[in-house]
């Protein structure tokens, strides 16, 4: 029998009443591997981070080497034993390795205040060794590739002895010898008797390092057992699940035969790779992916925030590579992005401002001030909060920040419509609001493209796209993998094509020289 | 990209300060050699070391993120207080410089406060204590020149064993021990963690604050000492002492490599090596007979391509920095 080293026991957590997770149980024993997978938003970041105290269960308890276990905050999980290699690293890269593996105590001369340079060495020499690694403690880690890195992580979670080690999507930027040169030392962790939680979409990985599976499902473990029992379709297949039917408002119009945005060969390096897209009138176009699979760094590149090495984008038959975000707005494109409080709204101005930012040219008086007309671009405003129900109060004084999710989200849908798009970008649209809010956002949706707007519309919600879209692309790796027709939709084929690329990433031999 | 690549754009954005020396003594080995005898060497040594001590504290905090446009004033009230004192009180000239000290650390100690605990930023704090300083100096000597007894003036000509002069003596002290405490202290890593990312150095178990306040108090501390040395060469302190200081200390140390983002940037040779450049230039430039007129823009020149190339830098890590999604082979 295998000592539990962490042990979740029917742990449910809500946010403002939505609920991540519910009743969740399930154990990890010592110097085992767990592979922890599900779709995003199944609640694998929630569970995690109330592992390492970010947030706190409603209900439920956790066990930690058999003692119970209520961390307050991060330090606590850390002095726990607990180390967290996430995606984005943590890491000093103005500083050399061993400053960033000693930066909260490192070895002095006696006590002395000096740095004990000797000891400090050594002892940054042992860690880099038991990682793999063959560099000098001295080296400044920005010289290191990502894949090193990562090592540097772990090796300063071994300098606080961590004895449960998370790794959250660690292989997305490896290189084939880097990756295989990971699970070796994980294996390694694992004889030294560490438990390790392994988050990942590259379900190959999750098998091949795995000696159990748990897999989650909008909050609820579907299924755990020994890695043996799982292959990457039964994987799929646990993850999609059945779910109730949503309704999705009907919509009446078919797409047109007009291209209003027409991608081509769209090619960066290391982001995106060979990208065509045809966007007709009155289409909903879904691009569907998982988290890193380039489908938000698209829409930056489609939009001209981002630049792109080669390829063509034109948008309503007019030439727009290598534009800027205004000119793409002058061409009519507009991008509701990912991101509301940080890039799509001034949270500290007025619900009108913000509304009338992107059409505040259409609103100036004649002559050479060009001065706002007020009154009218009030009233514009006024008749967009109108159509899309934006619970407000009078929109010129109230403040954006203190309106729900929902209504941020129109106000954000609004500021686009007053600027009367012929193509529109979503990125996410629905996230973290309501259900009633969601209905009417979709509602708009349609009606937009009733009125003859393409849309291109950018989710990970599965569900939502197959209520919502004409088609589907599925994207993977950053390339596009497949494409669904209305009549061929079915979640676990869309599934396992946006799971098929990652596989095979960075399968092809060592050449990462170049 | 190839590391050897790597290295070779690493060595020369890193070593920008030594680089920008060279060509500066190869341009004036050419034009004026005779700006290069040992004499001229030596004023450029001395002239540097009050602006080069300045220089030092300012490299603390920026690369703790910040800035500090108060030091002039900071120079000017420690300074005038130092003089009243030995004016009305039987003072003499080492308990005045540790006077000037004292006052200066309480004016850093109050940057400090305002950064650390009160969350505003550096920019602003600092400005309003440009001001506020300048006008308590100016209460406290009713705006009259405050002259210095021989005591003191004779420090400032003074030489070490009759070689070295006193100025240059103090600034290399001022150089070492910053160095001590930037490379070979646990404080001075943190220090650099700090400026890297304030919220990363937290996470870390790093104490932010005692990295920010250290700063701001030992820029305080250096703005005096580099104050009482220049009072020292010239003798008394007159309402527009210290003024555009702040300026030529920021210059220094962004000659010197020190990053304007914070976290980046060495006191040795690095700050030395800027503080003494702008001096050698201006000695250079006397030499090879240019227009006068000229010179302001020539130093704003080679200040603006350093401020430059700390751009470049910061843009070329970043892009080594960035995170692909796909491995491309």
């Amino acid at each position: 029998m295998i000592e539990r080293e962490v042990q979740f026991d029917r742990i449910s957590k809500s946010f403002f009443g939505a609920r991540a997770l519910s009743e969740v149980t399930f154990s990890v024993g010592k110097g085992r591997t767990l592979g922890l997978i599900g779709e995003n938003g199944a609640g694998k970041s929630t569970l995690m981070n109330i592992l390492g105290g970010v947030f706190t269960q409603d209900k439920g308890a956790i066990r930690l080497f058999s003692k119970q276990y209520n961390p307050s905050c991060p330090a606590d999980a850390t002095r726990a034993g607990i180390a967290f290699i996430h995606q984005e690293l943590n890491l000093f890269t103005n500083l050399s390795v061993a400053d960033n593996l000693f930066i909260d105590g490192f070895p002095r001369i006696g006590r002395l205040p000096f740095i004990d340079k000797r000891r400090l060495h050594k002892r940054a020499a042992e860690l880099l060794s038991s990682v793999d690694l063959h560099i000098s403690a001295g080296t400044p880690v920005e010289m290191l590739t990502p894949g090193e890195r990562q090592l540097i992580e772990i090796a300063r979670a071994l300098s606080r002895d961590a004895r449960v080690i998370i790794f959250d999507e660690p292989t997305t930027s490896l290189t084939a010898a880097e990756r295989k040169r990971l699970f070796d030392i994980i294996k390694r962790l694992q004889d030294q008797g560490r438990t390790i939680i392994y988050i990942s979409h590259t379900l190959e990985d999750v098998l091949q390092v795995s000696d159990a599976i748990a897999v989650l499902r909008d909050g609820c473990l579907v299924n755990t057992g020994p890695v043996r029992k799982y292959s990457v379709d039964r994987m799929i297949s646990d993850m999609v699940g059945r779910r109730i039917e949503q309704m999705y408002p009907a919509r009446s119009t078919i797409p047109g035969s007009d291209t209003v945005l027409e991608v081509e060969g769209v090619t960066q390096p290391g982001i995106v790779r060979d990208i065509s897209i045809k966007l007709h009138e009155k289409e909903v176009l879904g691009i569907f992916g998982l988290m890193g699979s380039g489908r938000s760094e698209l829409a930056r590149i489609i939009f001209g925030l981002d630049s792109c090495r080669t390829g063509r984008i034109s948008i309503r038959g007019k030439d727009a590579a290598s534009s800027s975000p205004a000119a793409s707005i002058g061409n009519g494109l507009a991008f509701v992005t990912e991101n509301r409080h940080q890039e799509g709204l001034l949270m500290e101005a007025a619900v009108s401002e913000n509304l009338d930012l992107p059409s505040l040219r259409k609103f100036t008086r004649l002559g050479p001030a060009r001065i706002i007309d007020r009154p009218r671009a009030l009233a514009s405003a006024n008749r967009i909060a109108e159509t899309l129900r934006i619970k407000s109060g009078p929109i010129h004084t109230q403040k954006v920040k203190s309106l729900s999710g929902g209504n941020q989200q129109k106000v954000v849908i609004g500021k686009w419509l007053l600027a009367e798009p012929g193509v529109l970008i979503f990125d996410e649209p629905t996230r973290g609001i309501d259900v009633g809010a969601k209905y009417e956002i979709y509602g708009t949706i349609n009606k937009l493209a009733e009125e003859g707007v393409g849309i291109l519309y950018i989710s990970s919600e599965l569900e939502e796209l197959t209520g919502m879209c004409d088609r589907i692309l599925v994207m993977s790796n950053g390339e596009i993998r497949a494409e669904f027709a209305r009549q061929d939709f079915d979640q676990e084929k869309i599934l396992q094509a946006a799971f098929s690329g990652r596989a095979g990433c960075g399968a092809t031999g060592d050449n990462s020289g170049n | 990209m190839s590391l050897e690549r790597n290295r070779l754009t690493h060595a020369v954005l890193n070593n920008t300060p030594l680089l920008l020396f060279a060509l500066m003594f190869i341009v004036f080995g050419l034009v004026a050699p005779q700006s290069f005898r040992f004499q001229s060497l030596e004023n450029a040594f001395k002239q540097a070391s009050y602006v080069g001590i300045i220089a030092v504290g300012m490299t603390f905090v920026l690369l703790t993120g910040g800035i500090d446009l108060s030091v002039g004033s900071n120079m000017y009230v420690s300074a005038a207080v130092a003089g009243l004192a030995m004016q009305h009180f039987p003072v003499g000239p080492w308990l005045a410089l540790i006077l000037c000290l004292f006052v200066g650390a309480a004016f850093g100690a109050v940057n400090a406060f305002a950064v650390a605990k009160l969350k505003i930023m550096p920019f602003v704090v600092t400005l309003a204590m440009m001001v506020t300083g300048r006008g308590i100096g100016l209460m406290f000597s009713k705006s009259r020149a405050v002259n210095f007894p021989d005591s003191v003036t004779g420090l400032g000509s003074a030489e070490l064993f009759g070689l070295v002069p006193y100025p240059i003596v103090v600034f290399a002290g001022v150089v070492f021990c910053a160095w001590l405490l930037l490379e070979r202290t646990a404080l001075g890593r943190q220090i650099y963690a700090v400026g890297f990312s304030k919220e990363a150095a937290r996470k870390a178990g790093v104490s932010t604050d005692r990295a920010i306040v250290t700063a701001y108090v030992l820029c305080g501390v250096f703005a005096s000492l580099g104050g009482f040395i220049s009072v020292a060469q010239l003798g008394n302190v007159n309402a527009g002492f210290g003024k555009g200081d702040e300026f030529d200390a920021i210059a220094a140390a962004v000659l010197g490599g020190v990053s304007l983002f914070g976290g980046a940037g060495r006191v040795f040779p690095g700050v030395v090596l800027g503080a003494v450049f702008i001096q050698a230039v201006s000695i250079g430039l006397v030499s090879a007979r240019v227009d006068l007129y000229l010179h302001p823009l020539i130093a704003a020149a080679f200040i603006f391509l350093a401020v430059l190339i700390d751009s470049l830098r910061n843009t070329y890590l970043a892009r080594l920095s960035r995170r692909n999604i796909r491995v491309e082979e």
